[in-house]
């Protein structure tokens, strides 16, 4: 018995292995964690250069860089790129780096297949990005991949992208499944379920959404693969089947898929603004219950992406309500985060920066949200550039802006390195104006008239365009900053404290700076 | 080749920056939704207003107070942070406020969209069908039937020459409706999902293929109205645009008229004796028309997607199988059945490929005639 306590002693001590087999073989949730970073990041840059391509096309009216052909891959990958490689793998990997140490716990529950799903998402994409090089293209259908455009209309290619997207599918459900039996299982002694911190919470909800709908999603591209190979007709009118099943069966996982993108980051931005308020979060409990019915409503809202499918008016009015209810949840989150702010003592770091502008823009998309659930007004937005400013307004301040706020919140307990504060205002300014000059504008363009995913246009739209063109640019160069403070933060820099923010509350600041290889062996403390 | 690749190219980007891409004159001031012509319509843009305004409304409270505290509550004026967190009352009243707003935004939102979903009957009904990348009308009481395609000239999408004023908003056949008459719109598709939309109308319905969806409008201002496709159909998606020119009742009853006379002389040509000449001249502008955007100018098509026609064994040798493929489709590809264009038009088209780009030469260079096709769609025993 001794001998086995021994032995168990001494695996505590030994740090990580040495070169690429470290990484490659690795089952530890920091290491893990920061290879999903560094990967979202790669992807980040990889579809932010396809949206230059697309921005530098719509410049101009006119074609003058790309064909229109080509123009159609790019949108298509842009999208599937930073939501299924940029957006969602980086949560993946906050959750690894945090969760185990926001609970006390000694690594993820499941490690090695920790290590598989982030080991099969680089061939994915491999594999997606491969298609720009084959005859006949890459998929040029949108993000959304409409059939019979996808199947019987698609290029070869389509088959490759199914595969890609059954492995993220599959790497999606096997990092949802280890952060939910991470968190029901592993929590240190006194972290009842209503302590864990709120990142944890919304990283739970968001992992049950994911294990709800990623296979939904297999299953379309399943039908998909059928009736192009195998002769079905799920989707062919013309052999007795249905075009619009498949969006609804695309929207029942693409609307709570909109929710896995953006509750992470309630979570995250709740930290902050609390950290950086020095004053506790005004409502735990609400925040609790508006995040569980945002995930729950999301299951009943699908259809306001198809209001114009033609669907029976009481379905129409259905989902018109059962989405302008959203607001309320939703509401109460942002009422929260105020109220947390009112009459604290606050400091404007830039992982405040990047919070306090979350809350703003993510506001405005959610407003623009609510516009759009009104279905007469829909008939007008949809499909166009307002539809494109909405989401956009959410997922790039919204999401991604809550992600840089993490690094930045996180990195001196990653690294043991504070990062250069100047260096990371100029990184949110910038980004800052570069979103609201790339995105405000395209609110006027799809009000005026202009349907999304067209390659080119008639002259009205061409101011505006050209301003978010240009906006575009400043926000895609502003990020090789980011990647320079990043990398000189890693390297070296002023040391950080073990609690590093004054304000700062949760058990990953009662560890070293840099956290341990292995933090919690055994559980803490807590009351 | 590749010498004059680059002049192009040089020339294209040079034109683009500095000459023809420029527009004329500025729109800065296109920033919102414009009002409508029918009463739906104007109704949609109050319903925007409306919501605009609250969300405006409500933005200015949420953020003045945030902005008020990062103003007020700094670290340097208040060093210590209050302690104070749930309220009930409050946490109820944010709760049930919200929900209140949105009662007022739902009950005239439902009211507009009640009206909207009318699907009686119209006046004039017109059979709407998007193709890649086209639209059709049929006019079922009068049964007239055409496609209307964009009309803006490639050198102005390519910037060779100055853009016109309504670039991609202009279509080769417009369609006509009636003042004052409710006319509704039977929509659907021949291939992919298209969407027919018009601002104008605040008209817009997916066109879908196996799916008819109506739409139903009332225009009392004569005038041109500009619309467009917004639903990612391929390539083409952005060069589909829809105009409809709303014309008193006697101006429509004459277009009528002339439409029909126009389709019998078509009929007529039928049975005229053609010559191979004569069949591609008119066979290239239905190729420029229906088959270009993928089977190319020059025959070539687009590797892995779209076949090439030139030196292709059926375009060349295969007389039987060229009809067959234009009139049924291929199975499972993106080529669909043409059989819609008229007899003249498809003798025409599969001539002018049969003679083009050395098929003539390299094949047994026999034409297509009108009757071939007659012959074709006659029942087979």
């Amino acid at each position: 018995m001794s001998a086995v306590i021994e032995n168990h002693h001494d695996d505590h001590h030994h740090g990580p292995a040495k070169g690429l087999t470290r990484w490659l073989y690795t089952t530890n949730h920091k290491d893990i964690g920061t290879l999903y970073l560094w990967f979202s990041f790669a992807m980040f840059l990889i579809g932010g250069a396809m949206a230059l391509v697309i921005r530098a096309e719509l410049f101009q009216p006119g074609m003058q860089i790309v064909e229109p052909e080509f123009y159609n891959q790019m949108i298509t990958l842009h999208g599937l790129i930073m939501i299924f490689g940029g957006v969602m793998p980086a949560f993946v990997g906050l959750a690894n780096w945090l969760v185990p140490m926001m609970i006390g716990a000694p690594d993820m529950a499941l490690p090695r297949m920790n290590n598989l799903s982030f080991w099969i998402l680089p061939f994915a994409f491999f594999i997606l990005l491969s298609s720009l090089f084959m005859e006949g293209g890459a998929p040029n259908f949108g993000w959304t991949f409409y059939a019979p455009l996808s199947t019987t209309y698609a290029p070869p290619s389509v088959t490759f992208f199914i595969f890609s997207v059954h492995i993220m599918g599959a790497s999606s459900i096997m990092g949802a499944i280890n952060v939910v039996v991470t968190i029901m299982n592993m929590r240190a002694p006194g972290v009842t379920l209503m302590k864990m911190p709120l990142f944890v919470w919304s990283w739970l909800i968001t992992a049950y959404l994911l294990i709800a709908v990623m296979p939904v999603l297999a299953g379309a591209v399943t039908m998909m693969l059928m009736d192009i190979h195998f002769g079905t007709s799920f989707f062919n009118a013309a052999g007795g089947g249905d075009p619009v099943l498949f969006q609804h069966i695309f929207w029942f996982f693409g609307h709570p898929e909109v929710y896995i993108m953006i509750l992470p980051a309630f979570g995250i931005v709740s930290h902050i603004i609390e950290t950086f308020s020095r004053k506790q979060l005004f409502g735990y409990s609400s925040m609790v219950w508006a995040m569980l019915s945002i995930a729950i409503l999301s299951f009943v809202v699908w259809a306001h992406h198809m209001f114009t499918v033609g669907l029976p008016l009481a379905a129409e009015l259905f989902f018109m309500w059962a989405t302008m209810l959203i607001a309320v949840p939703t509401g109460v989150k942002v009422f929260n985060w105020v109220a947390t702010m009112f009459k604290g003592s606050l400091t404007f770091e830039t992982p405040m920066l990047f919070a306090i502008a979350f809350v703003v823009l993510f506001t405005i998309g959610g407003l623009s949200g609510l516009m759009l659930a009104i279905v007469p007004a829909d008939f007008q937005y949809h499909d166009t550039y307002f539809v494109v400013a909405h989401f956009h307004y959410v997922l790039v301040p919204g999401a991604i802006f809550s992600i840089m706020a993490a690094v930045y919140y996180w990195i001196p307990k990653w690294s043991g390195n504070m990062y250069d504060e100047r260096l990371g205002k100029l990184h949110f300014w910038l980004s800052f104006i570069g979103v609201n000059v790339t995105f405000f504008p395209q609110h006027f363009i799809g009000l005026a008239g202009m349907p999304r995913r067209y390659p080119d246009y008639a002259l009205q739209f061409a101011d505006w365009n050209m301003v978010s063109s240009v906006g575009a640019f400043l926000f895609g160069v502003s990020q090789i900053l980011f990647l320079f403070i990043v990398v000189k933060t890693v390297m070296g820099g002023k040391k950080a404290t073990d609690q590093v923010w004054e304000g700062a509350r949760g058990l990953e600041w009662t560890v070293a700076s840099p956290a341990p290889y292995h933090t919690f062996t055994t559980p803490p403390k807590v009351d | 080749m590749s010498l004059k690749y680059f002049h192009n190219l040089h020339l294209k980007i040079f034109s683009a920056l500095f000459v023809f891409a420029s527009p004329m004159h500025a729109d800065w001031f296109a920033l919102n939704m414009t009002r409508g012509v029918t009463d739906i319509s104007n109704e949609v843009f109050e319903l925007h207003m409306l919501i605009f305004w609250i969300c405006v409304v409500i933005g200015v409270v949420v953020f003045g107070v945030m902005f008020y505290s990062m103003y007020a509550h700094t670290k340097k004026k208040n060093p210590v942070a209050a302690s104070f967190h749930e309220n009930h009352k409050l946490e109820i009243a944010w709760t049930i406020v919200p929900f209140l707003i949105l009662i007022a935004m739902a009950v005239p939102a439902s009211k507009t969209l009640v009206k909207i979903y009318d699907d009686e009957a119209g006046d004039v009904n017109i059979q709407v069908t998007g193709y890649q990348w086209k639209w059709q009308y049929n006019y079922l009481e009068d049964d007239i039937s055409f496609f209307s395609n964009l009309s803006t000239d490639m050198d102005e999408i390519n910037n060779l020459v100055p853009k016109g004023e309504h670039y991609l908003q202009e279509v080769d056949e417009i369609v006509v409706i009636p003042a004052g008459k409710k006319v509704r719109f039977l929509i659907t598709a021949n291939d992919v999902i298209h969407s027919w939309w018009m601002p104008a109308f605040a008209i817009k319905q997916d066109a879908i293929p196996g799916f008819v969806n109506t739409a139903w409008t009332k225009v009392d201002k004569p005038g041109v109205y500009r619309g467009k496709c917004t639903e990612l159909c391929g390539k083409n998606h952005g060069f589909m645009p829809i105009v409809v020119k709303v014309v008193e009742q006697e101006e429509y009853n004459q277009w009528v008229d002339e439409k029909k006379q126009a389709a019998i002389k078509m009929a007529e040509l039928t049975t005229k004796d053609w010559t191979a000449q004569e069949l591609v001249e008119r066979g290239e502008s239905v190729y420029a028309v229906n088959c270009v955007a993928c089977h190319q100018t020059n025959g070539q098509g687009i590797p892995g997607i779209f076949p090439a026609l030139a030196g292709s064994d059926i375009v060349m040798n295969q007389k039987d199988k060229n009809i067959e493929i234009l009139m049924e489709g291929v199975q499972g590809a993106a080529m669909n059945s043409f059989s819609y264009l008229s007899e003249v038009e498809l003798a025409a088209v599969i001539t002018y490929t049969r003679q083009s780009w050395g098929n003539a030469e390299n094949g047994d260079g026999e034409i297509v005639v009108p009757k071939d096709i007659v012959d074709y769609k006659k029942p087979k025993i």
